[in-house]
This record gives C-alpha cells, sequence and structure tokens, in this order.
C-alpha cells in the first residue's frame, strides 16, 4: 500500500506534468470528434478505446520527448522553469524513456487498429517531435506550420480510422485545426514573448512586430472559422448546429478583429484563451452534429 | 471593480448553455430571417457570456458594450415583431438599424445628452416590445399562456440592459458593485424565461 502511493506520487510529480494534460486532453477530443464524425453513435467500442488509448498515448509521448528535447529552454523562461525537468525533480534519461515508451506504445497499437491510422499518428508525431520540435523551432518562427500541422493530424487520424480513407473533410477539419493553431500559439507567444525572446526562440512578434502578427491572427481566425464551418456541413450537421457553430466563429473573428484594432494584452489573453473554448466546443458540435 | 466569483462563471456558463441549446433548437415554422434575428440575440448573449467567463468583468469596461447590450433587445424585439407582427417588419427593422448606427456612433463621437436620449429611446423601445408583445399575445389568446413568459424575459432584460448601459454611458442607476452582483443571476433568470416562453410558441 505505501509503495503503491510512493508511486502514484511518483507519477504525479516526475511524469504527469511532462504530458501538458489541457493540451494533450484537447488534441484527443479532436481525434475523437474525428472518429465519431463518421461512426456516431458508437457501436464499436474496442475500436473506440483503441482510438482513444493510442492517442492519448502517443501526444502524450510526443509531449514528453518535446519537454526532453526543450528542457534546457525551458529552464530560461519564467513561465516554464517550474517544469519537472527544470527543477531536476525528473532527470533527462527518465523523460526521455517516458516519451519514447509512450510514443511506441501509442504508435505500435495505432498500427494495430489500422495501418492507415498509424501512419497518419507516426506523421504527427514526426512532424511533432522531428521538424518542429528538433529541427525547426529554434530557427524560424514559420516552425509554428509544422506545429499546427501535427496539431491536425490527431482529427484526421480520427477521420481516417472512422471512414477508411481520406476524405476532404477530414482534410477540412486538420485545416481548421492548422488555422486555429496561430490563434492559439502567437497570442501566446505575444503575451510571453520576453520569456521567448530570453530563450532565444524565434517567434512571429520578435521577427516580424506585434501588428503583423495580429493581422496573422486575424487571418488565421477567418481561415479557421471558414474550415470549421466547410467540415461541419460536410458532416451533415443540422442548420441549428451550423448557426451555432457560425456564432462561436463570429465570437473569435470580433475577438481577433479587436485585438488588432485596440491591441491590449487583456485582449490578446482572452483571445487565447477563447480560442481554446472555441476549438473545444467546435469539436463537441461535430461529436453532437454527427449524430 | 468586482472580481468575478466562481458563482458567477457558474451562472454565465449555464447562460451560455441554454443560450446555444435556443440557438439549435429554434426554426421550425419561422421564415429566415426570423430566425436569423434571434441567432443574433441568442449568439450575442452566448459569446458575452463566454468573454465574461474568461476576461471577468473586466470586459465590461470595453465601449463595445454599450452597443452588445443594445443589439440583444434590438435583434430579439425584431424576431418577435417579424413573427408575430410582420407587416410592421421593415419599419421596425429600418428603426432597429438606423437605432444601432446612432448609439454605436454616439458611443465613440459624445458623451452629452443626445448619446444618454438615443441609448434610452432605442433600450426603451425594444424591452417595451420584447415585455408587451408576448403579454398581449397571451392575452389575446394568439399564443398559449406560458409565451407571456418572452415578456418577464422581456423585462429583465430591459432592466439588465438599461443598468449596464446607462453604468458604460457614466450615468449609473446602481452602484458598479451591486449592478455586476447581480447582473449573472440576472442574465441566467432572463434566459430561462425567454426559452421556456418560446417552447411554447
Amino acid at each position: 500500500m505505501e509503495k503503491h502511493k510512493k508511486l502514484s506520487k511518483q507519477f504525479k510529480t516526475k511524469y504527469f506534468p511532462l504530458i501538458k494534460s489541457l493540451q494533450t486532453g484537447l488534441l484527443l477530443i479532436t481525434g475523437l470528434a474525428g472518429y465519431m464524425s463518421a461512426r456516431c453513435p458508437v457501436h464499436n467500442i474496442p475500436v473506440l478505446l483503441g482510438l482513444t488509448g493510442s492517442l492519448l498515448f502517443s501526444i502524450s509521448g510526443s509531449t514528453a520527448l518535446n519537454m526532453w528535447y526543450d528542457r534546457d529552454i525551458d529552464a530560461k523562461m519564467p513561465r516554464t522553469s517550474r517544469r519537472p525537468l527544470s527543477t531536476g525533480e525528473t532527470t533527462p534519461r527518465e523523460a526521455l524513456i517516458f516519451g519514447l515508451l509512450l510514443s511506441l506504445i501509442g504508435t505500435g497499437w495505432a498500427f494495430l487498429l489500422d495501418p492507415l491510422f498509424g501512419v497518419v499518428i507516426f506523421a504527427g508525431l514526426f512532424f511533432d517531435v522531428v521538424v518542429y520540435t528538433i529541427w525547426l523551432k529554434r530557427r524560424t518562427a514559420w516552425s509554428i506550420v509544422w506545429g499546427g500541422i501535427s496539431g491536425g493530424m490527431p482529427v484526421l487520424a480520427g477521420r481516417v480510422l472512422g471512414i477508411g480513407r481520406f476524405d476532404w473533410i477530414g482534410i477540412a477539419l486538420a485545416l481548421a485545426v492548422l488555422f486555429w493553431i496561430p490563434t492559439h500559439i502567437l497570442t501566446f507567444s505575444m503575451r510571453y514573448h520576453q520569456d521567448y525572446q530570453a530563450a532565444g526562440i524565434p517567434t512571429f512578434p520578435s521577427t516580424y512586430g506585434n501588428q503583423t502578427t495580429r493581422v496573422i491572427i486575424a487571418s488565421s481566425s477567418v481561415l479557421a472559422a471558414l474550415s470549421m464551418g466547410l467540415a461541419g456541413y460536410g458532416v451533415g450537421m443540422t442548420w441549428g448546429y451550423l448557426r451555432l457553430l457560425a456564432v462561436l466563429s463570429a465570437g473569435l473573428l470580433v475577438l481577433a478583429v479587436s485585438s488588432m484594432t485596440k491591441p491590449s494584452e487583456r485582449i490578446t489573453f482572452g483571445l487565447f484563451k477563447y480560442a481554446s473554448v472555441y476549438m473545444l466546443s467546435s469539436m463537441l458540435l461535430i461529436f453532437a452534429g454527427g449524430v | 471593480m468586482k472580481k468575478i466569483t466562481i458563482l458567477d462563471r457558474v451562472l454565465l456558463l449555464a447562460t451560455g448553455l441554454l443560450a446555444a441549446y435556443q440557438i439549435v433548437s429554434e426554426g421550425e415554422g419561422l421564415s429566415s430571417f426570423t430566425v436569423g434575428c434571434y441567432t443574433v440575440a441568442f449568439g450575442t448573449l452566448l459569446v458575452a457570456g463566454l468573454v465574461l467567463i474568461i476576461m471577468g468583468f473586466e470586459g465590461l469596461k470595453n465601449k463595445a458594450v454599450v452597443i452588445v447590450s443594445t443589439l440583444i433587445p434590438l435583434s430579439l424585439s425584431l424576431g418577435l415583431v417579424s413573427e408575430n407582427a410582420s407587416r410592421f417588419t421593415w419599419a421596425y427593422g429600418i428603426f432597429a438599424v438606423v437605432g444601432l448606427l446612432l448609439i454605436s456612433i454616439t458611443r465613440y463621437s459624445s458623451t452629452g445628452k443626445f448619446a444618454t436620449i438615443i441609448l434610452a429611446v432605442v433600450h426603451g423601445t425594444a424591452g417595451l416590445i420584447i415585455f408587451l408583445l408576448p403579454i398581449l399575445l397571451s392575452v389575446q389568446g394568439l399564443k398559449p399562456a406560458g409565451y407571456s413568459l418572452v415578456g418577464v424575459g422581456g423585462a429583465l432584460i430591459g432592466v439588465g440592459g438599461l443598468l449596464l448601459a446607462f453604468l458604460r454611458a457614466g450615468k449609473p442607476l446602481l452602484s458598479e458593485r451591486t449592478i455586476l452582483s447581480i447582473l449573472p443571476l440576472l442574465l441566467l433568470l432572463m434566459t430561462s424565461a425567454f426559452l421556456i416562453g418560446f417552447s411554447f410558441s
């Protein structure tokens, strides 16, 4: 019993913070939404469990590997300096093994479930860890495009698992996430630009200035809303759900334009949070609207 | 300014969910224009609720709050007119558009008496329509008695809208703290009254 308690505490402090639970949860929901856009109501519970498990493991694994690779810059930024790798709570070796293990289980499970689904999951992991984090993040502000592509993979994977092939709806859903990423990430990098500067990470605000960044945020919000609307129409959402999606999209656009015309830190961070609520709500609507 | 509490957030979330339900469920037997008006009203309520949950009452400092708090009653009253008194739709539609434009312009260019008068006239007219029209229709037997709850919602939105609009216009009717304390509950009661009332239509 005592040993069990100790292990549980160890997991909570050493490993759980490595998987960024909120971000992982949101991406997991997008994957489930992708699947349910084609297979709702769900009758095949083992497949649903497989989808949930493989996504959870692979997303958590790639996040842990990112943290392992970025441990030096995390230590330089006040916002991330209390992460377990920065404080020494978790050793780099432990984080690497944890990340690799989760990634292997996740992608392996995905390939067993469906090879095409496994390919998409692996592509997401590869783009996120190798292309985005290891190759581009410290070189160019444009790395977020690759981060966005990997962010769009769970929803695409879910859709692929649901219908057994790629289709335009899956692409539209992935594009919605891809275009949503700048709204999410760039508002964040504007708020914490000093942190990123201290760590030497090129961001849009530091490379192109805040106003250009705001224009990009507003433009990508429009594209995200359009892609989401297109996908919603494609999955056969009723007009009622489409209206609700349009309302939520309008809120995103109003905040994005406000951050451009009347910039303030409050609006920027409000937009960052609203963008998360928007993505979560849109995916829940894809769930509900697909029924 | 009063800090937003967890209870405030819960009440606002419940308001948002009810507004979202209304947006999804409305539409049967109504014209696209009427549905569009109701969608604007409940959509504004939903987004405003989410923004308040995220940004707290600080979000109410924005000058656009006056416009938003006018947009809800104007679009709702226009929807009611187009649904129940369609021959007045054009006339009232023009009044609504001109009223909203005047309020938007005076918010950014004038703070004098003119701005306050415009605000009172537009808000008052929209509020009276939302309050009286459903009750009249119920009394005349053209709608079920329960439909008069839309009127109750109208009374509440009238109170809430006026309190907020005059607060932002710099002429508060109650103290800011009192208004912010009752606002989330007022919004929830108002939305509930609308939802129940509209379910009888």
